[in-house]
């Protein structure tokens, strides 16, 4: 697998905020998921959200780009906030649109389209939604193919692909949009433990590389690894949070203790 | 057997031209139903799904009132009902009567019909539709139009063809309840050819292995049609061909 670095100086002063969540809540009928949360991300940061089953780390995910409406509460992409009605829908279809096409989302299903193939997936919203001429497009298709280790397959529909494999397509296809972060909602979840490698050693590439990325992970190991910032969430709310190793070397909280025990 | 092909020749005395004729008629009310019943199913369809309450219900009369009736009671109500009611409309603001054509009224009568059925098989597959599929391309920005017409629609087809294809068959033979009102399409030409020469069987039979080639060339291209659609599945494991 080709992986190509390019990465800025880690730490720039006054590096801009590119997420930034303020008091969010969730509910799902009278279930509250999430009770008031508030994370920020800055350029080029990676901020991990762990917890256990049941803690709001993917409903606050999928609430960043709207695949979740948020009962209230603010969400900033890039300094921009998202427009909302009373409800919490988002008052804007087209600002959605454009937010949702500058974070590029990877699921824990891959959920790659099963009646294109891998090139098609790839290409298919530069060129139909963002209309972008179709031989640029394969281009830069081809060319994050090739860093995914998966030129061999662009023709390829992805139910002949492994798990891994149809992973680190989805991720390619999220790159062609050029997003302004990128979001994991527990991209390895679903992978037999042996496919478990491959996946993360892309996305260790793009943290390497200085992405913005918000990542929800089981992987302990590699989010300490990759992390700047380790958000702990338990039943809905922040139980504690702070840089990898403050957060797994010396935690403070008896519940965090207990997840970590039962996690390693 | 000689007088049979004689019978089935294509210029007169022949009725084979005839036959070929009001073939041709039943070809056509069978597609446009078929194509109305298709775009009234798709909206049907969306309707049932995403429309508001008052939208779901005036689709659910529909739906179940078409499905409830025999189709011979829906062709003479729409056929007779609908003439009467549309020229009376013209009477009153003062416009003569106008003649439908039967070509016209056939599509349209049994496109309602169609369309019923269409709505029922295309929310099933639309439902079908795995939500991961949707959610990728609303996270990727995609307006719903589009998550539509490239993701949600060529999915579900796959999904769609065998009860699409079905209703494509009964298209073809419903054209023959058309008889009832006269219009002069493959059953009732047959009929009269039958009648006037007394050679039922000949012509029956005739008409019979009509429909039955008309049957043989839809499931093949329904077939082919499937394949395509379902290029994308993962290889059967066990069973199938």
């Amino acid at each position: 697998m080709s992986i190509a670095t390019t990465a800025p100086p880690a730490s720039i002063t006054a590096r801009a905020e590119a997420i930034r969540v303020e008091d969010l809540h969730k509910s799902f009928g009278p279930h509250e998921v999430l009770k008031g949360v508030s994370i920020s991300a800055k350029e080029g940061d990676v901020v991990t959200l762990i917890g256990g089953s049941g803690s709001g780390k993917s409903t606050l995910l999928r609430c960043v780009n709207f695949l979740e409406t948020p009962s209230s509460g603010r969400i900033l992409i890039g300094g921009e906030e998202v427009r909302c009605r009373g409800d919490g829908t988002p008052a804007d279809r087209r600002q959605i649109e454009r937010i949702r096409q500058s974070l590029g989302m990877v699921f824990q299903q891959f959920n790659l389209w099963t009646h294109k193939t891998v090139l098609e997936n790839l290409i298919e919203v530069p060129v139909h939604v963002l209309k972008k001429p179709k031989d640029e497009a394969i281009a830069t298709a081809r060319k994050l193919l090739d860093r995914v280790g998966l030129s061999a397959k662009e023709n390829a529909y992805p139910a002949f692909l492994s798990g891994g494999q149809q992973q680190r397509a989805a991720i390619a296809r999220a790159l062609c949009m050029e997003p302004r972060a990128m979001l994991f909602d527990e991209p390895t979840s679903a992978l037999d433990p042996e496919l478990v490698g491959e996946v993360l050693a892309v996305i260790r590439s793009l943290a390497d590389e200085g992405r913005t990325m918000l990542l929800v992970t089981h992987e302990m190991k590699f989010a300490r690894e990759v992390s700047d910032h380790i958000v702990y969430l338990y039943n809905g709310l922040i139980e504690e949070e702070g840089p990898p190793d403050q957060l797994f070397g010396a935690p403070q909280s008896a519940r965090l203790k207990q997840f970590l025990k039962s996690v390693s | 057997m000689e007088s049979t092909f004689g019978l089935l020749a294509l210029s007169p005395p022949g009725w084979g031209g005839t036959l070929l004729i009001a073939l041709w008629a039943s070809i056509r009310i069978a597609v446009g139903a078929f194509g109305i019943g298709l775009v009234i199913g798709l909206a049907g369809a969306y309707g049932k799904i995403y429309g508001g309450p008052v939208l779901r219900d005036c689709l659910s009369v529909y739906t179940t009132m078409v499905r409830a009736l025999p189709e011979l009671i829906l062709i003479l109500l729409l056929y007779f009902g609908l003439t009467d009611l549309l020229n009376r409309a013209l009477m009153a603001l003062d416009f003569g009567r106008i003649q439908i054509s039967g070509v016209v009224a056939g599509i349209i009568v049994l496109g309602v019909v169609q369309g019923a059925y269409a709505t029922e098989i295309l929310r099933g597959a639309i439902l079908a539709v795995p939500s991961g599929q949707i959610e990728a391309a609303k996270a990727m920005g995609m307006p719903a139009r589009k998550v539509a017409s490239r993701i949600t629609l060529p999915t579900m087809l796959g999904l769609a063809l065998p009860g699409l294809s079905n209703l494509w068959l009964i298209a073809t033979k419903d054209t023959a309840l058309m008889a009832i009102v006269g219009f002069n399409e493959l059953t009732l030409a047959t009929r009269q050819a039958a009648s006037t020469t007394k050679a039922f069987f000949t012509f029956f039979i005739a008409a019979g292995l009509i429909y039955l080639v008309i049957t043989l060339l839809s499931t093949w291209g329904f077939a082919r049609l499937e394949r395509w659609a379902r290029r994308g599945d993962p290889p059967r494991q066990t069973g199938g061909r």
